[in-house]
């Protein structure tokens, strides 16, 4: 899933300062399920910015809205009733749903109230790991099923570095050194041989560097 | 021979080679690349000009090396993959063997967290295996890594690192391989405290006849106090400190540590010198470059053979 | 200022604290009339949104009363429900309103004596914050509606 945390609460108070009427939109999605705009997070940052406007001796009109899926042009056109009744929308959404309430409302400043950080994988509850970057080349195939593009703090795909230390990454014994993880596997699959294996320079177009992403499915698209 | 290297020239007749290391000052100060260079001008084949080393911004390895090279020296030029995507390496590898510099190390480099500027985005588009092997086909293949033919191909003897004491362990000597198949044609360890451990770990490279395919000089650095071994053992990632060293540093007074650790330093340079597949040693002398022609002399590495 | 009273909403389990709340009233043991109980089937079920509503509706200070550790009748929903008071006490914190403004207890239920203490602690340190700052600037009729 995309994950997300939410903005300090000051940072999103500052942008909806000049208006009165706000429409508070959050995701049934990823940021639901890691828990940083959801329907619950809607409510409970609606309450902190009515507590926050009692405090100023303001007036403030929230309207909470939490969209089936805020990326996708069916679901953001049900905002439409509502988009003249507010003076901004607030949007709890990963940065593709702030996005696309932004591209359909162009009259409507859209604020985002998350700070969207990576694509992961939940490890517990209230956990998530980043594991995935989106290179769009994936070497999960060759690499025991743990991606060293995302997990390896350089990003090496030969490596380990020389800075592991305790089967832990240089940058702290917090995270794991990917290629103790991948060696390991490898180990368990009895394919060990394939670690001598060079891996290429990666082409890191379809990952981005060629510019924005976009994908066409002629079959679908109309 | 694939280069005018002065490196590849003494490792080529068979003498045991010696580099140590030379890193550039934090700002525009040549005359202090000058002072450190010419402490080892003598005593030394090569000088590694460190890139950013631990992440902080200093004086470029390029400009340094062109500063050494300008005093008739023979730098190394280090070269990490944190700060310069392929196009930026490639344009300073021909910039720099422009300027005469023909030997360089191929290094992933320290993560910027543990530098002066923690919040930078690292590069990271090749990594050190993917550099020695760009390296190479510019050299014998003379082309670019995307593919077009160079007009004046760069001629570098290419190094690269090992860590010997990293783990996990039984991947150190397959990470070797993987280089050599790369290209690489000679390797710098990392310091060795741990006599034993790198024992073990040569024992791995001859038994596969990688010290036939590749140079191995092994690191070596002094201990200036028993304060800078625990710094070693607690902090610098990848590094085996013994508990042995420390206890022997701490054995002797204060103001006699600088001395003992440079005896513990020569010490092991006879022992490794009888380890098969060594074929030389780079003594990094941190801020301490002052001390090296002593170590060398010491160790029974000196005069250097002329070529 | 003297004067005031601050109105409190305790959220109590049904298995201790509100137990421990009628033990207090059949023992004859006064505890301040500041407390409005809000009986819940165990803390657990109390979320982060409660606190804040309470709060949002005029209420000077908010607690949530469940069982001992290790004693939750469903395993471990004090301990959600401490996780969540820790919570809210970080966004009022965010807001800058006192976080001491919402507090998690725990206490059995034979401990009467213990919830009268607690809601008298309570309400003084409540009475020391003074009134909520959602009711300081005019704002009183707007909060309680």
């Amino acid at each position: 899933m995309i994950t997300a945390e939410q903005k300090p609460i000051q940072e999103i108070i500052q942008y909806i300062a000049p208006y009165g009427r706000i429409l508070l939109v959050g995701c049934n999605e990823c940021v639901t399920v890691c828990a940083a705009g959801g329907r619950k997070e809607v409510g409970l940052l609606a309450s902190a910015l009515h507590l926050n406007s009692l405090k100023q001796g303001k007036t403030i009109d929230i309207k909470e809205i939490t969209l089936e899926r805020q990326c996708d042009p069916e679901y953001v056109e049900e905002l439409a009733p509502y988009i003249d009744g507010a003076d901004a929308v607030v949007s709890m959404a990963c940065g593709c749903g702030v996005q696309s309430v932004a591209a359909r409302y162009k009259t409507s400043p859209v604020f985002p109230a998350v700070n969207t950080r990576f694509m992961g994988a939940s490890l517990g509850q209230g956990v998530w790991a980043e594991r995935c970057k989106g290179c769009g080349d994936c070497v999960l195939g060759i690499t025991g099923g743990i991606c060293p593009v995302a997990r390896c703090s350089k990003h090496l795909l030969n490596g380990p570095c020389g800075g592991t230390s305790n089967g832990q990454c240089e940058i702290g014994p917090e995270t794991d050194c990917a290629w103790r993880l991948i060696w390991e596997r490898l180990k368990e699959l009895g394919m060990e041989d394939r670690y001598e294996d060079l891996m290429n320079a990666k082409d890191w177009r379809p990952g981005g560097a060629a510019g924005p992403g976009k994908i066409i499915r002629e079959d679908l698209a109309q | 021979m694939n280069t005018e290297s002065r490196l590849e020239k003494i490792l080529a007749s068979g003498e045991l080679a010696v580099t140590s290391e030379c890193g550039p000052p934090r700002g525009a100060r040549p005359e202090k690349v000058k002072e450190k260079s010419a402490l080892l001008k003598d005593h030394v084949d090569g000088i590694n000009v460190t890139d950013n080393q631990t992440a902080m911004v200093r004086m470029s390895s390029f400009a340094a090396a062109v500063i050494i090279k300008q005093m008739g020296l023979d730098p190394i030029m280090q070269m990490v993959a944190r700060d310069r995507n392929r196009l930026a390496m490639q344009s300073d590898i021909i910039g720099a063997y422009a300027f005469g510099i023909n030997t360089m190390l191929c290094l992933s480099g320290d993560h910027a967290k543990f530098g002066d500027h923690p919040m930078a985005q690292g590069v990271f588009d090749i990594d050190s295996v993917q550099m020695i092997n760009m390296v190479r086909r510019m050299r014998d293949e003379e082309t670019f890594q995307g593919g077009a033919k160079i007009d004046g191909a760069p001629k570098m003897f290419i190094g690269a690192a090992a860590n010997p004491f990293a783990d996990p362990f039984e991947l150190r000597v397959m990470r070797l391989a993987k280089k050599i198949k790369a290209g690489v044609d000679f390797i710098q360890t990392q310091c060795i405290f741990n006599l034993d451990k790198f024992e073990e770990w040569m024992k791995g490279v001859t038994d596969r006849g990688l010290d036939e395919k590749v140079h191995i000089l092994a690191g070596i650095t002094p201990m200036k106090s028993v304060g800078m071994a625990r710094y070693m053992k607690n902090k610098v990632p990848g590094m085996d400190i013994p508990d042995s060293v420390i206890k022997r540093l701490e054995g002797v007074s204060k103001e006699q540590q600088p001395e003992e650790g440079i005896k513990m330093a020569v010490e092991s340079i006879e022992r490794i010198k009888e380890i098969k597949g060594v074929h030389g040693f780079h003594i990094m002398a941190i801020e301490w470059e002052e001390k090296v022609p002593q170590i060398v002399e010491q160790a029974g590495l000196y005069p250097r053979p002329k070529v | 200022m003297e004067n005031f009273e601050p109105e409190i909403v305790a959220f109590c389990c049904h298995y201790c604290a509100y137990t421990a709340a009628d033990m207090a009233g059949s023992k004859r043991i006064s505890y301040p009339s500041n407390v409005k109980i809000i009986r819940v089937p165990c803390t657990g079920k109390v979320d982060a949104i409660h606190l804040m509503k309470a709060l949002e509706k005029g209420a000077d200070g908010v607690y949530v009363a469940g069982c001992l550790a290790g004693d939750c009748h469903f395993k471990n929903g004090n301990l959600r429900a401490q996780a969540r008071v820790d919570r809210v006490k970080k966004i009022l914190t965010e807001l800058g309103w006192e976080p001491e403004r919402v507090a998690m207890v725990n206490m059995s239920a034979g401990m009467g004596e213990k919830f009268a203490e607690t809601a008298r602690e309570f309400t003084e340190t409540i009475k020391k914050l003074g009134p909520s700052p959602g009711k300081l600037t005019g704002n009183e009729s707007k909060a309680a509606s």
